[in-house]
């Protein structure tokens, strides 16, 4: 049953912990009769329908868009457009995969657009070293912060939305403190660049990077024994940790990998516009959450998918470029302005929507 | 152990079946993992017990006696204006917030709706209804903090009527509100020079900034509301458990719907002291990342994210101690980098040491 389900559907339900069963019988026998007590029944046809149409849903959104515009502009379809969006995208993509990972456990990471703009500074002052340390360092010092952020939370049981919120404040303080307050220029005869600025067969290297983050996510979610245990304690955590799961553990890797992609996008950042910024990021945190939430990961925790939140940001990323193509045909012409607006409007458009779905699937 | 949860609930679960999951963490077959779980702490009981209590007041006083001792100029009329003219913005957002979080929930449009606020006076009182100055200049005070308190009433239409997380919700105006107080004024920054609407930041009485003592009331009037009123405990009846509150009779709905426009209607009186201070108003600049202050003020000054509990009192002394220790680093030469370090340091100390026995 285990494998027919993840296969079926990217998105896991709280159900997820029964699936769990195979493993967990081997090691502590009897607790496989309380898993089940515990873990909410498999999915009906008819919630597994509907968790299917959320998905698809934003899925779809993102068709009738691109539709719409491919459509309605010339050269919205084009490769240099493509490129562009999603280059420029990438920086959110990476937070918002991680960002995924930290809601699925229930838990939130508002430190990423500091460790961000920190990460870009510390890779534009390493660049010298040579593209790879680059390319590692900012990476490890993001998984660093995510390493505080995960300790706190854990063992501290702090909340962690006070807790990444105080890492916010540090990681931004720290960010000017090593930038001197000032933009920080990388090196630009060394190769550094060319992460955020070369392509490979024309694609962008961020776009690549990106990509290949979300493919290992996905396979991490859905097919390894750490993706269950994340979804497992977002579902609930208390019965997670008395099925013998470690919890603290498992905490603290989903804040490593959220800080250490956050590191990654600092890296691209600091390459694709050749300084380190240490005023940049302010808000991507809440921008990647909103990306999360369209597609489809609740914020309660337990469910979550790892395509969803791709969709999520390649929507809230592309309706920005239908705004810039609407001014450029002068028809209307609206101020960049409305690009918060018609966003803010959006997100309540699709978590009406979502809402919706859930009642009724509820109900 | 294992075995007697699975004997006395549901033994074989079938698909489709509804069972219901334990939604509170405790463990009432085995009351060790609770203290396993959630009791861990590294210090010793009756330092917890004084540190919930008295911990944030305790702090403000040893900031307040170092600055006595190593500050110069410290105990000036100057020093005090300064401090309180700064955070005053800050604790009047930060009451409505510990409302809100009171009920077990959160605001993150503050900021955007004191931008919101701030863009809509100078429109009236620059272009007055019946070029009548006066009618302009009493509308300008009242209008945007009504607007805005509108916005915090969408908010909780969102989060009461359409059950969307208060997160969510208050999300969606983070974005767009700030949006529309730069879509009104095209971005642009308001220039204004009208001495009437300048009072509510500039003014003064008693040689007391007419603000500082704004926010003291305040700070008073939202005290004794959750003290003595009904309200007020409605508001930490429904934060501690709204499942029982609203079987006791408590009016969820409407008190959801009351702290969400209060803390709309707090963040645009906010919004109006900005732009008098500043006497001009820019939709990009006002209130930019109030939301965050505003919550770490609540947060240190003990009032607990999970809801049910409130300190407004608490909430003044939080902001207080984040605007003292900025002053007080900036005073010794410290750098605002450093400064954010050490404030992050402050609140997670705060927190923990207040952190409730049974979180």
């Amino acid at each position: 049953m285990s494998n027919g389900h993840a296969g079926a559907s990217i998105l896991y339900r709280k159900s997820v912990m029964s699936i769990e069963h195979s493993n967990f019988t081997e090691n502590t026998g009897q607790l496989n009769d309380a898993t089940q007590s515990e873990a909410l029944p498999t999915p009906t046809k008819r919630a597994r329908a509907v968790s299917l149409l959320q998905r698809q849903g934003a899925f779809l959104a993102l068709v009738i868009l691109l539709v719409f515009g491919g459509l309605r502009y010339d050269n919205f379809l084009s490769t240099g457009n493509i490129a562009d969006v999603l280059s420029y995208n990438s920086m959110f993509g990476l937070i918002a995969l991680g960002m995924t990972f930290v809601i699925i456990t229930g838990g939130i990471d508002l430190s990423v657009g500091s460790v961000v703009a920190f990460t870009s500074v510390v890779a534009a002052q390493v660049s010298p070293s040579g593209p790879l340390v680059a390319l590692v360092v900012p990476m490890l010092v993001g998984a660093l912060v995510g390493l505080v952020n995960g300790f706190v939370i854990a063992k501290f049981q702090i909340l962690p939305f006070i807790t990444t919120l105080a890492t916010l404040l540090a990681a931004r303080g720290l960010a000017l403190s090593f930038a001197n307050n000032t933009a920080v220029s990388v090196a630009q005869d060394n190769g550094f660049t060319t992460i955020g600025q070369g392509d490979f067969f024309g694609i962008p290297i961020p776009v690549l990077i990106a990509g290949a983050a979300f493919i290992i996510g996905a396979v991490v979610l859905l097919f390894t024994r750490f993706g269950r245990h994340v979804l497992a304690i977002g579902g609930n955590e208390e019965a997670a940790r008395l099925m013998g799961l470690p919890v603290d553990r498992i905490k603290i890797a989903v804040y490593v990998i959220s800080g250490a992609l956050a590191g990654l996008a600092g890296v691209v950042l600091a390459s694709k516009y050749g300084a380190g910024q240490p005023t940049a990021g302010a808000g991507w945190e809440l921008s990647a959450i909103a990306s999360v939430v369209v597609g489809g990961t609740l914020l309660m925790g337990g469910l979550g998918s790892v395509g969803g939140t791709l969709v999520g940001v390649l929507l809230l990323g592309w309706i920005i470029k239908v705004l810039d193509f609407e001014n450029g045909k002068g028809v209307v012409s609206l101020s960049a302005y409305w690009q918060s607006v018609i966003r803010g409007s959006f997100l309540l458009i699709v978590v009406l929507i979502q809402n919706r779905l859930m009642r009724r699937r509820q109900g | 152990m294992a075995k007697n949860i699975s004997q006395n609930q549901v033994a074989d679960p079938q698909p489709g079946d509804k069972i219901p999951i334990p939604t509170t963490p405790t463990n009432l077959v085995n009351p060790a993992a609770n203290v396993l779980s959630t009791n861990r702490s590294l210090l010793p009981p009756w330092v917890r017990s004084i540190g919930q209590t008295y911990g944030a007041a305790i702090a403000l006083l040893l900031i307040l006696v170092y600055n006595v001792f190593f500050t110069p100029y410290f105990v000036t009329m100057q020093t005090f204006n300064i401090n309180l003219t700064q955070v005053s913005t800050i604790v009047i957002v930060a009451i409505g917030m510990t409302l809100v979080i009171a009920t077990g929930g959160i605001d993150l449009s503050v900021g955007a709706l004191m931008a919101l606020g701030g863009a809509a006076a100078p429109i009236i009182f620059l272009n007055p209804p019946f070029g009548n100055q006066t009618l302009g200049n009493i509308l300008a005070f009242i209008v945007p903090v009504l607007i805005a308190g509108a916005f915090g009433l969408f908010n909780g239409g969102l989060i009461t009527f359409f059950k969307i997380q208060p997160f969510i919700a208050t999300l969606i105006l983070f974005i767009a509100g700030r949006g529309i107080a730069q879509v009104v004024t095209n971005g642009k920054l308001q220039t204004f020079n009208n001495d009437t609407f300048e009072f509510i930041g500039l003014g003064q009485l008693f040689g007391v900034r007419f603000q500082i003592i704004l926010m003291v009331v305040i700070v008073l009037v939202a005290a004794w509301i959750m003290r003595v009123s009904t309200f007020g405990r409605y508001v930490l009846a429904v934060g501690g458990n709204e499942q029982a509150a609203r079987l006791a009779g408590v009016p969820v709905t409407r008190v959801k719907l009351i702290v969400y426009a209060v803390s709309g209607l707090l963040s645009g009186v906010a919004g109006l002291i900005v732009i008098a201070i500043n006497t001009s108003s820019d939709a990009n600049q006002v209130g930019l990342g109030m939301e965050l202050d505003a919550i770490a003020a609540v947060a240190v000054g003990g009032t607990p994210l999970t809801g049910g509990r409130a300190t407004i009192i608490g909430t003044l002394i939080g902001a207080l101690i984040m605007q003292l220790i900025r002053f007080t680093l900036l005073a010794h030469g410290v750098p605002d980098s450093i400064a954010l370090v050490i404030k992050a340091a402050i609140i997670l100390i705060a927190v923990y040491v207040q952190r409730s026995r049974r979180s």
